[in-house]
């Protein structure tokens, strides 16, 4: 099945990243084309010196004959004795306190124009903030938690670090988690591994998906399959549910051609999805196709567009991430027909999630493991518990094994 | 267990077959592996089954005993390994096993080292993310064990992608012929952190390793040694918590509790009778879930944790049958607020979630880019 994207060790022009800027502040997900930028305060930094380099990879802002520019770690010069050394900072006996501290707002010395003119004669960010310890009268008499929270909002502000993270369904999972909750339902991480362990997703199976949270559990269940097997993602009304997320992974091409999507009706055509629920689906993946991410679906699908155009191909899976979510071939309905699907994941905060399980379950072959997402419990008269709140709280997972009748089972 | 070609994988036309592993499930915290051979037979307290009887069924089949009793034959997944095999050490069960798996970013393809082996529980479950083409090398100081899991995995038919080693890793360190191969290393080590140095070695670069310890000061002392040439140093405890699943009635002349549980039964004789008072007594029964207020540390786990669970029930439901009272099914996960009744034409069998609070220290970090 040749060599996956995902597993490479290395950016490539085209990749997507996920960029994590001053250890989680920020998070973005990015394409690698020629043009992608990442605005940094201020400033748009291009986001070539990243081709190339390893995923895990941190960079820096430099000034360079053309003005900055994001540079790159190497790692020995920061490693080693650094962070022991704080260490016993913060274990040593606190002797400073704040009760000399007067908010006069007269505790630093250096202005804004002189903090431009270090800039303009070169100055590292890490210098500028040397500078800015050095001319605060303040600073000595920190504590050293103190210290180290003043040293890190300035580095923030003036010397910004950009790590590129592996887009693997964890991290991509933990950032939309923090970024857009709502979008994946708020299906946290561990949530998520654990409806991948419960409905037992492994090499060659056939996993049967209701995906209403953005492609999370399509992505992840098609990194799980490594380019075997089907994830067939099934739609109960007529529009497909959004795969956006999808995009995001590295999938490479047999992976992606491994990601189809079905209708229910062309599974079973006698069944008819009732009216209701298909409303309920259209809108809802309606709205999930309108709230596209700010700078980073959007900016993606112009670059990966400015990438194939361009660049003419230089490997034809990192220019089109997108071909994943094809429609199923009859042929592949008809195997599911007479086969089953040897596992299946709902996850469809939004549904009446018994109505759809009760519609799949006969294309699960017997003995096949499920899991189903939820955030909501039940609430019973006079037994009423309290709806869970999110932060505290992973979402409801229910699982089960399909038994065999014994009028369907006796061959 | 873990299809190694698209034919192995379940299917509604697999049929049991002899020298099939499955897993005969009497209740949820019940369940035995069996190796399917012709002439034998199982004998429980429901009677005496004949293997032979079993061949040719689908996997999920009802088989009964002589004496009409019955148990489910299921196809065996690493979830249920977990609960079936023969403990020789403490063990990792799912809400762990799950979170490692995802934190490594193990996918087909990695490879993995592992130390120790122990019972094999989470191995089985490396195993089925890195299957077809990667592999897990599991060590254990313990020749005895490493032998145990050995035989397991063959019986599990997993040992293609397993190689377990004999050795002290804590104070050996990990084996030189994996030197910068490894995508993700798991360290179940009493003092973990005299193998980190050598776990460093053996990744590549933005690898990740990820130590289980279930004392907070033993993960004081991995972070110091890991903050010399690891970044992204992160802890993790792991809750799950499980349900437990009830039946309940809606009795008259109750007064204002209204509400009366039903313990679950605990012999099938018993339930069988009960089914039929129940049918006359009240039509009007729900399902709920409430969360166990007993919670149990990882240590003090001896049997099973059963969030994953199947719930056989009785034959003439008119819903496809599934491993859960299907009923509770549907209620336990529909957004709350309406009333839900359930009709309880059938008496289902019921079982409980039982409680787990696994409280158990996870960390994980990445290897710095070299």
């Amino acid at each position: 099945m040749g060599e996956s994207n995902q597993t490479s060790r290395l950016t490539w022009e085209g990749c997507s990243v996920l960029l994590d800027i001053n250890d989680g502040e920020r998070l973005v997900f990015a394409r690698l084309s020629p043009a992608a930028t990442l605005k940094i305060g201020k400033k748009n930094f291009s986001l070539q010196p990243i081709v190339g380099c390893p995923f895990g990879s941190s960079f820096r802002v430099d000034n360079g004959k053309d003005g900055p520019y994001l540079s790159r770690v190497v790692p020995s010069e920061e490693e080693g004795g650094n962070n022991v050394q704080e260490e016993e900072n913060v274990t040593g006996e606190e002797l400073r306190d704040n009760r000399a501290l007067v908010d006069n707002n007269t505790a630093q010395s250096l202005t804004g124009e002189d903090i431009d003119e270090m800039r303009r004669q070169g100055a590292t960010g890490e210098q500028i903030v040397e500078a800015l310890i050095a001319n605060s009268t303040t600073f000595e008499n920190k504590t050293s938690f103190s210290q180290e929270k003043y040293r890190l909002r300035k580095q923030k502000k003036y010397a910004p670090k950009v790590l590129v993270r592996r887009p693997f369904v964890r991290s991509i999972c933990d950032a939309y988690f923090r970024k857009y909750p709502a979008r994946i339902g708020c299906l946290r991480s561990d949530s998520l591994a654990l409806l991948l362990s419960m409905a037992n997703v492994t090499a060659h199976s056939d996993v049967l998906v209701v995906d209403m949270v953005g492609g999370i559990v399509t992505g992840a269940v098609a990194e799980r399959l490594g380019g075997t097997g089907y994830v067939c993602n099934m739609h109960l009304g007529v529009t497909p549910h959004s795969l956006e997320i999808v995009r995001i992974f590295n999938f490479n091409n047999d992976t992606c051609k491994r990601i189809v999507r079905c209708c229910l009706n062309d599974l079973c055509p006698g069944q008819n999805g009732s009216h209701v629920q298909n409303e309920n689906m259209a809108s809802d993946s309606g709205n999930q196709l309108d709230v596209t991410e700010e700078d980073v679906s959007l900016e993606e699908n112009k670059t990966s567009v400015d990438t194939s155009n361009k660049t003419g191909k230089r490997d034809p899976t990192t220019c089109k991430a997108i071909k994943a979510g094809e429609v199923a071939s009859e042929e592949l309905i008809d195997s599911w027909k007479e086969k089953g699907f040897s596992s299946l994941i709902i996850a469809a905060p939004e549904q009446d999630v018994w109505g759809i399980l009760q519609k799949l379950l006969p294309h699960l072959s017997y003995s096949a493991s499920f899991a189903i997402y939820h955030q909501y419990l039940q609430v019973l008269p006079s037994r009423t518990h309290p709806h869970m709140q999110m932060s505290a709280f992973g979402g409801y997972i229910l699982s089960g094994t399909k038994i065999c009748t014994s009028e369907s089972g006796a061959q | 267990m873990i299809p190694s070609d698209p034919s192995e994988r379940l299917s509604l036309l697999r049929r049991i077959q002899e020298g099939d592993l499955v897993i005969v499930y009497e209740r949820h915290d019940h369940m035995k592996a069996v190796k399917v051979i012709g002439g034998s037979v199982l004998q429980n307290r429901f009677g005496v089954f004949k293997h032979s009887d079993w061949i040719g069924k689908p996997f999920g089949s009802k088989v009964f005993s002589n004496k009409k009793g019955f148990v489910y034959l299921l196809a065996p997944t690493p979830e249920l390994w977990t609960l079936v095999l023969s403990h020789r050490t403490q063990i990792l069960y799912i809400a762990d096993i799950s979170f490692v798996v995802m934190y490594l970013e193990i996918v087909p393809g990695c490879v993995v080292l592992e130390s120790g082996t122990g019972s094999g529980s989470l191995t089985t479950s490396l195993a089925r993310a890195v299957a077809p083409m990667g592999h897990v090398y599991t060590f254990d100081f313990h020749e005895q064990r490493a032998a145990s899991a050995r035989e397991d995995f063959e019986k599990t038919g997993v040992n293609k992608l397993i190689t377990v080693g004999v050795r002290d890793i804590q104070g050996e360190g990990f084996p030189d012929e994996h030197l910068g191969q490894a995508d993700a290393v798991f360290l179940d080590l009493p003092q973990p952190w005299l193998v980190i140095p050598s776990a460093g070695r053996m990744l590549k670069p933005d690898g990740i390793l990820c130590s289980f310890s279930p004392c907070i000061e033993q993960v004081q002392r991995s972070c110091e040694t890991l903050g010399l040439k690891f970044t992204d140093i992160r802890t993790f405890e792991i809750l799950l918590r499980t349900y437990e699943v009830k039946e309940v009635r809606a009795e008259l002349g109750k007064g204002d509790e209204g509400f009366s549980f039903r313990s679950p039964p605990h012999k099938k004789r018993q339930h069988s009778t009960e089914k039929g008072d129940a049918v006359e007594a009240s039509g009007a029964a729900t399902v709920m879930a409430k969360p166990c207020s007993e919670g149990r540390g990882h240590t003090d786990m001896g049997n099973t944790m059963c969030i994953h669970e199947e719930f056989p029930f009785a034959e003439s439901i008119n819903a496809p049958m599934l491993g859960m009272t299907a009923e509770g099914v549907g209620r336990l996960i529909r957004k709350g607020q309406e009333q839900v009744i359930a009709e309880r034409r059938n008496i289902i069998e019921k079982d409980i979630f039982n409680a787990l609070w696994a409280q158990l220290w996870v960390y994980c970090c990445k290897s710095t880019d070299k």
